[in-house]
């Protein structure tokens, strides 16, 4: 069953005034998200952007109770919550860590990886914007090769990690990827995940204008271009079985997929790109398509735990 | 007064960080006449200043920040960016 | 029905904590904190405890879990030693901060490089700033009782504070004594099951913990968190003499005394060299040597007021400290010193750096302790003296 907007709930968990920068995805993901799961959530929120988004004391833009934590230890703390929740019986809250990619890919790595081990009852969302943002746009493992960030000035050497794939093989009950140019699609891996138990992993796709020098505007047009070139691939594996979502599935087709220069080229950050570092772009894009074949190929990918 | 207690605990409130209305550089304006209600900008709106209306949408503008993506989305080119005075 | 049992203090600290009906346990393993959390492991698998234990992945994630856990209205319980303490560090500002009543059992270990598993105090008081109301043991049945009263102490609504219940490596942690284990339902009568304030199953009020706090705002969290230390100061003693009332036992509240009534002299000691201490006075007492010990059982709140009243008039003081703060020399020390400032009839005192990275504190080096107060009362060192440290070794 497909899901339309007019579907989606008039309730906002998420409230207008806060700092959000303009245009800014992780806003536009959170009003989604929390849609999605409705008031029977608590929300787990490490250091990031989304720390920031909540205003200051004594008001949040919360709609639902949210526990802040320190950086590395959101999906621990969750890990507790969903515990505590299980000791009590209480069997039909959600609790979400919203998570950017620093916080999940490199400080929070340990966390993450263990609470995925442990199968912790929780939905992960990583709102990925490809840097520490919040901090002045400095560079994580998730952000792309040949990127500008603060800290990488001529443009970063290392490619960006894979998470998505990380998590698949930690085998837990679902792991999917998401854009916030596909809000209908994110929203029902949301609900999905939702239903079941153990760890659910949503990587969430998040152009930022301010750190990936595009205009406010942009935001969604960005996010959308990601996916019709190919380099950002929507997808699901869900109890080990992998599904390519409908906004990548003309993608497939290498010769569907628009012009990378589409995609780099609306992004400041990738304005001193050297050709090197655009074939290594190019490269891992092919090397993504060619596993997601592969997976579409054998359709178990793992048993899951 | 607001007095704090021993846990720091927030309110939800709308404009935590003030009027952000505030920030705008150029405001969206809607022609109605062109709105075909598909909710789009509804959907995009990082703030959730585009709300429901009865036939069409209406933009709130205390705090909208004027980002533009409604104006970007928008499949009927119903908006358009007008700058603040 | 009391009954007794033979058990290490890390048991000791597993029934205390199982006894307390703990409902969410979160640790890392340690040496020697390890016996802790598999006793306990054990409890819950085949013992019939009702918890749930998460097995981190590290002790940072161990004390996050507690906090996320404890956010969530859940009675929670982790435990660890030196580096794992060092590394949950963070976390541990953050549980004192956000005013949640997590119990910690610490079994002090010394701190690396080089690498060592015996005692130390040093880890245990590297956390004094944190909000903690902190204790430390001489026995494995005050670990037991200890751990059931950090519990009435860190859920009181005047404290909410966490509680961290240290014990020496080894000597208590794994050494087997005979130990009274109360009953259940003594215990359920002692520490019934509070009312449950967490914010974050309030759906009808959300709120959100933490956020952003300007200036404006910020410092008087901390000092509704200093008043709540001084409310803890109270309660510590109040729910001292409740378990003595209930149990038979007591521990003086924050301040144990051994031969203090007459003494004119005083070892200050924290933690299981107070054994020893306690075998140096009786030894003085022959001696003709009027000495007493003044055992600090509670680090944090510190007991100023308890010790002022303890120390005033003696004429002089030895102060023994297991933990070393390189260029001030013993914490104890310093802070001892600094609470008696202004005191009338103050006493002359002298602080001893002894027992580093678990080397054994000798009952004639604290005899020595007290006969250089006798003998040079008016001299008053400026630095700590080391005891037993080996000059042969140094170049």
């Amino acid at each position: 069953m497909i899901l339309k907007i007019r579907d989606l709930p008039n309730e906002e968990y998420w409230l207008e005034g806060n700092p959000a920068c303009h245009g800014c995805p992780a806003a536009i993901g959170l009003r989604m998200a929390l849609k999605a799961l409705g008031p029977r959530t608590v929300m787990v929120v490490p250091a990031g952007c989304v720390t920031i988004i909540q205003g200051s004391y004594p008001k949040t833009s919360a709609g639902v109770p949210l526990m802040n934590i320190a950086f590395a230890a959101a999906s621990s703390a969750a890990s507790g919550v969903a515990a505590a929740l299980d000791f009590k019986g209480i069997k039909d809250v959600n609790v979400l860590v919203w998570a950017g990619d620093g916080a999940t890919s490199d400080i929070g790595m340990a966390s993450i990886s263990g609470a995925a081990e442990r199968n912790a009852d929780i939905i992960y969302v990583c709102y990925d914007n490809e840097a520490y943002m919040n901090t002045g746009v400095q560079r994580s493992s998730s952000t792309p090769i040949g990127a500008w960030t603060t800290t990488t000035v001529t443009g970063k050497v290392e490619p960006k990690k894979d998470l998505p794939s990380i998590m698949m093989m930690h085998r837990v009950p679902y792991v999917a990827t998401a854009s916030v140019a596909y809000p209908l699609d994110f929203i029902e891996k949301i609900q999905k995940a939702a239903k079941m138990r153990g760890f659910k992993y949503i990587h969430l796709h998040s152009p930022c204008p301010p750190g990936w020098k595009f205009p406010s505007e942009k935001t969604i047009e960005v996010g959308r271009l990601a996916v019709q070139t190919g380099s950002w691939i929507t997808f699901e594996v869900e109890n080990g079985v992998f599904k390519l979502s409908n906004p990548s599935l003309p993608f497939v087709n290498k010769g569907r997929r628009r012009s990378l220069d589409l995609y780099l080229k609306a992004q400041g950050r990738f304005a001193r790109m050297t050709p090197e570092e655009k074939a290594k772009f190019e490269g891992a894009i092919e090397e993504n398509w060619t596993m997601v074949e592969n997976y579409i190929k054998i359709s178990k990918v793992y048993t899951p735990r | 007064m607001t007095k704090i207690a021993a846990v720091p605990l927030s309110v939800p409130s709308l404009g935590s960080a003030g009027e952000t209305g505030h920030w705008r550089t150029e405001r969206p304006i809607l022609e109605e006449s062109k709105c075909i209600n598909c909710l789009f900008c509804w959907m995009y709106c990082p703030e959730g200043s585009i709300h429901k209306g009865e036939k069409v949408v209406w933009i709130d503008y205390r705090f909208c920040k004027g980002c533009g993506i409604c104006m970007n989305e928008c499949p009927t080119k119903a908006i358009t960016m007008v700058k603040e005075e | 029905m009391a009954k007794h049992k033979v058990m290490s203090g890390n048991y000791a600290v597993a029934y205390g904590a199982a006894l307390s009906r703990v409902e969410l346990i979160s640790a890392y393993p340690i040496t020697p904190q390890t016996s802790v959390v598999e006793k306990l492991s054990e409890m819950i698998e085949t013992g019939g405890l009702n918890a749930k234990l998460v097995r981190v992945e590290s002790e940072h994630s161990a004390l996050a879990a507690c906090i996320g856990g404890a956010s969530a209205g859940a009675r929670t319980f982790t435990a660890t030693s030196s580096h794992g303490l060092l590394y949950m560090n963070e976390m541990v500002f953050w549980a004192g901060y956000g005013r949640l009543p997590v119990v910690m059992a610490v079994i002090t270990r010394s701190i690396a490089p080089p690498w060592g598993i015996w005692s130390e105090h040093t880890d245990l008081l590297a956390q004094r700033d944190t909000g903690w109301v902190t204790m430390m043991v001489q026995s494995n049945q005050e670990a037991l009782d200890s751990i059931i009263q950090a519990y009435a102490i860190a859920e009181d609504e005047d404290v909410m504070l966490p509680v961290m219940v240290g014990l020496d490596a080894f000597t208590v942690s794994h050494t087997s004594v005979p130990v009274e284990l109360p009953s259940q339902e003594e215990v359920d009568r002692f520490l019934p099951r509070g009312a449950d304030h967490s914010y974050l199953l309030d759906f009808a009020r959300p709120k959100t913990m933490g956020n952003l706090a300007y200036p404006e705002w910020n410092m008087e969290f901390r000092y509704l968190l200093e008043k709540a230390m001084k409310n803890a100061e109270r309660k510590i003693i109040t729910v001292d003499k409740k378990f003595s009332s209930e149990f038979g036992r007591t521990y003086g509240g924050s301040v144990e005394h051994y031969r203090m009534e007459d003494a004119k002299y005083a070892v200050v000691v924290v933690g299981a060299p107070a054994g020893e201490a306690k075998d140096a006075v009786d030894l003085l007492r022959k001696r003709g040597i009027d000495a007493g010990v003044v055992r600090v059982r509670v680090i944090r709140p510190f007991p100023k007021v308890a010790l002022r009243s303890s120390l005033a008039g003696l004429k002089g003081v030895a102060v023994l400290d297991r933990d070393i703060s390189p260029g001030l020399g013993g914490i104890l020390f310093s802070e001892l010193t600094s609470a008696l400032y202004g005191v009338k009839r103050p006493p002359a005192v002298r602080g001893f750096i002894a027992g580093l990275g678990g080397r054994e504190i000798k009952v004639e080096d604290i005899i020595y302790t007290v006969e250089s107060l006798v003998t040079s009362v008016e001299e008053g060192p400026a630095d700590n003296e080391w005891l037993d440290v080996k000059k042969e070794l140094l170049p």
